[in-house]
């Protein structure tokens, strides 16, 4: 069996799962109960400043998306940083670090943008035994307002500030996390670095309305007719993360700087892809808050039994391994050539694949007597649109047109590799006289 | 205290809690979230393969989606701009044969959309609201004369009314709903529902229904052509095929059975064999087979004179007999009836002749009933063709201003949804003669 142990900034944890610093790890009941579970690491619920803690809302503090049979896609959160005294919750990071040395545990803070606040609240967070900090940047409600989370991690120059002030006042790994809520995510990315940080978490939810109550006239959740943006997450943001890891892994002035990957992890392959991004390990809050801390149960066979499918031996054997595909448009060879293929044995004669490319796109599929769906190679550009609504699993494929052959549609024959940096159409072709 | 086993006919084999039990809802309706959980496995299949077998043509995909988005009444109204009686349809449809056997999802995992249960989730949802979702077009000053409250003649009624036009029904029989009333097993269409629903549709107004009226004894069919602009036939099939067998007499009509237990007010004082025997193969040997069992019948026999493959009830309805203890004989066909048993002969079919080997087999039967086929009694001087009234086009009769759907007709097959589409088309047509195209 695949060995998980995981190292992250020489953070040791058996695994590569840990809970990231949300609502269900705002207390040591919760966190002893997730380590009982299984998970390899734990950051804790964001910690504020010394004095009365924040306060939350007592309606609803949290809206959703669903799908099929109400699965939950998408969920946001109005909910703050911990509203339990800081000393609370430094007690109780001590006594579960203490018992649990074998798991990570780090501190997630979030205090006001002067070198002051985070003078005091550092040698506190050092005494507990906690395994490093997380920078809070990321929250986009409630705190952004008071100038700090999003509103932080939204200005490069305040992030390399208070990641310097961490690194002087806190001898252990300092972790930035960093907030989607922005144009370019390499830009805090390289700020965090150049502050002396020794990682990025990523991505922190995003700015964003799930629903509206058509009666009330008023956003989701309502408090009292009246709502506000919260803070998204859960599945339906992963492809939003994961570029956003990709971006920060291939960034050559970032490139090497390990990430913690977070957003709508879900399953062992949620895990690995972000991880074959460039994710030195995942965070995970949505699927423990809609499924209970057990689902890390999946997350570790699953990843396990393909490491050994695959034969890799640690998770480092496999971090990163998919980063030097990733390209920017310009360089996707033109000459691939791909033509949708439908297999008549597995099609149920739905019909969708007809529908959405007679309707939508390029007329490439023929309807024939008997319900019987064939591609029309003349026609068809390969967009894949047929693949993506047809209901049935591996029935259509995107079948490769070997170098040489005459694509029906173009009646060229497929070439070598071309983009289009050299192509003649592009205005600021290079190509070579 | 009757029992079961209690000899000959008797009533009150069963409690009143059993019977009350063994008469609920087949399928019982779905709540919420299950009509939503079921609308989320439609496909929307392009030019959809249900909608096509669906004899009204009801646009599936479509209604299932506005389940989904949470609008019942919407899916209800696409339901019922095709077929008026889709409450019943979806109680009493072979789904099975129909639209659910083409499902896309039957062919790729055996399991179909529960389209009839999703139809009856959005008509029972409109219906509950006591709104009638069409309104009539303003009077044209035609009449015309509906002869038969059935499926048929209820969805030609209510169109022709919605086209402003003024209907009369004529029904020999009490009440109306035809064979929803009085010829379908109780438990699939429990709590009255066929009478609510003739109600509902007369909500359209502009109809006339005159029950206990025979076309005939009270009124003749010349009378009727003379006082109307235009005639529909939905009369049914009043006559059931003789067993001619020995000990005939012996032997009741599976119809009648049906009837009367439709009918009973207390099903615990009805009277039901300790040995019951159904002749025949079609939905009403099953209907009359499993409701012996339900009323407490210890044995239930269908026997059939072909084979299951030749079988006109669905497979679905043939476990469904099966699962309520009926037991099923196959190539049996009645030889003779006496007191308190039947004896039948085994058949085989050479050069697709059926006829009997000679061996025979006798059962204990306290209680015959024949389901083996009704026939056409009325015949008002129309065309008839192999037993049933020669139609052509939207159900136009050898006779000019007569139309006629449903059963009688040679049209389609005889179930509520083939009437049900055959009326409607006939209102069309009706109307469009009346009005000049």
């Amino acid at each position: 069996m695949a060995d998980l142990t995981t190292d992250f900034l020489g953070i040791k944890s058996p695994n590569p799962f840990w809970l990231a610093s949300a609502p269900p790890t705002d207390k040591e009941y919760n966190v002893r109960r997730a380590f009982e579970a299984g998970w390899g690491g734990v950051v804790w619920k964001t910690l504020g400043s010394e004095g009365p803690p924040v306060v939350n809302v007592n309606g609803p503090r949290y809206g959703a998306i669903w799908g099929a049979d109400r699965r939950l896609l998408g969920l946001n959160n109005i909910e703050l940083i911990t509203d339990r005294p800081l000393q609370t919750n430094l007690d109780e990071m001590t006594r579960v670090k203490k018992d649990y040395p074998d798991r990570a545990l780090i501190a997630s803070i979030m205090v006001p943008c002067d070198e002051q606040s985070w003078k005091e609240i550092l040698p506190r967070v050092e005494d507990t035994g906690a395994d490093g900090i997380e920078l809070n940047f990321g929250c986009p409600h409630g705190m952004a307002e008071r100038g700090m989370g999003s509103a932080v991690g939204q200005v490069p120059e305040y992030i390399q500030m208070v990641t310097e002030w961490c690194k002087m006042y806190y001898s252990k790994p300092v972790i930035v996390k960093l907030t989607p809520n922005i144009t370019d995510i390499r830009k805090p990315a390289r700020a965090a670095k150049a502050g002396g940080a020794d990682a990025v978490s990523l991505i922190n939810t995003i700015n964003s309305i799930t629903s509206v109550d058509l009666d009330q006239m008023a956003p989701e959740p309502t408090i009292g007719g009246k709502g506000t943006h919260g803070g998204y997450c859960g599945p339906a943001v992963k492809p939003i993360a994961m570029n956003m890891v990709a971006e920060i892994a291939r960034d050559p002035e970032t490139h090497g700087l390990p990430i913690s990957g977070i957003g709508g992890i879900t399953t062992w392959r949620d895990a690995a892809e972000f991880m074959s991004l460039g994710a030195g390990n995942v965070q995970v809050c949505t699927a423990a808050m809609t499924y209970g801390f057990k689902v890390v149960q999946e997350m570790i066979s699953g990843l396990s039994q393909w490491m050994d499918e695959k034969g890799y031996k640690s998770t480092a054997d496999f971090v990163g391994m998919a980063t030097p595909n990733v390209t920017d448009w310009q360089y996707l060879d033109l000459n691939y050539v791909t033509k949708a293929k439908i297999d008549q044995d597995a099609c149920i004669s739905c019909g969708r694949c007809f529908a959405a490319c007679e309707d939508t796109s390029h007329q490439a599929i023929l309807m024939k007597e008997g319900r019987v769906f064939e591609v029309d190679d003349g026609e068809c550009v390969a967009c894949n649109l047929c693949v993506n609504v047809c209901p049935v699993e591996d029935c259509i494929t995107m079948v490769e047109l070997p170098k040489g052959e005459v694509d029906l549609r173009t009646g060229q024959k497929r070439g070598d590799y071309a983009n289009w940096t050299t192509h003649p159409n592009n205005p600021s072709s290079t190509a070579a006289e | 205290m009757t029992s079961p086993m209690t000899p000959g006919i008797a009533a009150g084999r069963l409690s009143t809690e059993e019977i009350a039990a063994n008469f609920a809802d087949l399928h019982p309706q779905f709540d919420a979230h299950e009509a939503q959980v079921a609308a989320d496995r439609c496909y929307f299949c392009h030019d959809a393969p249900c909608m096509t077998a669906c004899p009204t043509s009801i646009d599936i995909p479509l209604f299932i989606r506005q389940i989904q988005t949470d609008t019942p009444e919407a899916a209800a109204k696409t339901i019922f701009e095709q077929n008026i009686l889709g409450g019943m349809c979806a109680r009493v449809c072979p789904t099975e044969t129909l639209c659910e056997e083409v499902c896309v999802r039957e062919a790729a995992e055996g399991k179909p959309v529960e389209i009839g249960r999703l139809q009856r989730y959005a008509t029972d949802t409109l219906m509950a609201k006591q709104s009638h979702p069409f309104s009539r077009a303003p009077e044209t000053g035609k009449r015309v004369a509906v002869v038969g409250a059935g499926p048929a003649g209820l969805a030609c009624a209510h169109r022709l009314a919605m086209k402003g036009h003024s209907v009369t029904i004529y029904d020999a029989k009490p009440k109306p709903g035809g064979l929803n009333e009085y010829g379908i097993a109780a438990y699939k269409t429990p709590h009255d529902f066929a009478a609510k629903e003739a109600d509902w549709l007369m909500q359209i107004g502009g109809i006339d229904l005159r029950t206990g009226i025979s076309i005939g004894s009270d009124i003749t069919f010349d009378e009727l052509r003379g006082d109307f602009d235009a005639v529909f036939l939905g009369i049914g099939l009043g006559g059931v095929n003789a067993l001619r067998t020995g000990g005939e007499e012996l032997a009741t009509d599976a119809v009648e059975f049906i009837a009367d237990l439709r009918q009973s007010s207390d099903l615990s004082a009805l009277p039901v064999g300790r040995n019951v025997v159904v002749i025949g193969g079609g939905m009403t040997a099953v209907d009359a087979a499993v409701q012996s069992k339900h009323l407490g019948a210890e044995n239930v026999t269908i026997a059939y004179r072909r084979g299951r493959e030749a079988m006109p009830a669905s497979r679905y309805e043939q476990d469904l007999a099966a699962a309520n203890g009926v037991k099923l004989m196959f190539n049996v066909m009645p030889s003779s009836l006496a007191e308190g048993e039947i004896t039948l002969e085994y058949t085989s079919v050479t050069d697709g002749k059926l006829s009997g080997t000679g061996e025979t087999v006798t059962i204990p039967a306290d209680q015959v009933l024949k389901a083996i086929g009704q026939t056409l009694t009325t015949v008002s001087g129309v065309a008839v063709e192999g037993g049933k009234i020669a139609v052509t086009g939207a159900g136009r009769t050898s006779i000019d201003g007569v139309w006629a759907g449903g059963d009688c007709t040679n049209l389609g097959e005889d179930l509520t949804v083939w009437g049900v589409a055959e009326g409607r088309d006939a209102a069309e047509d009706i109307h469009t003669t009346l009005m000049g195209a």
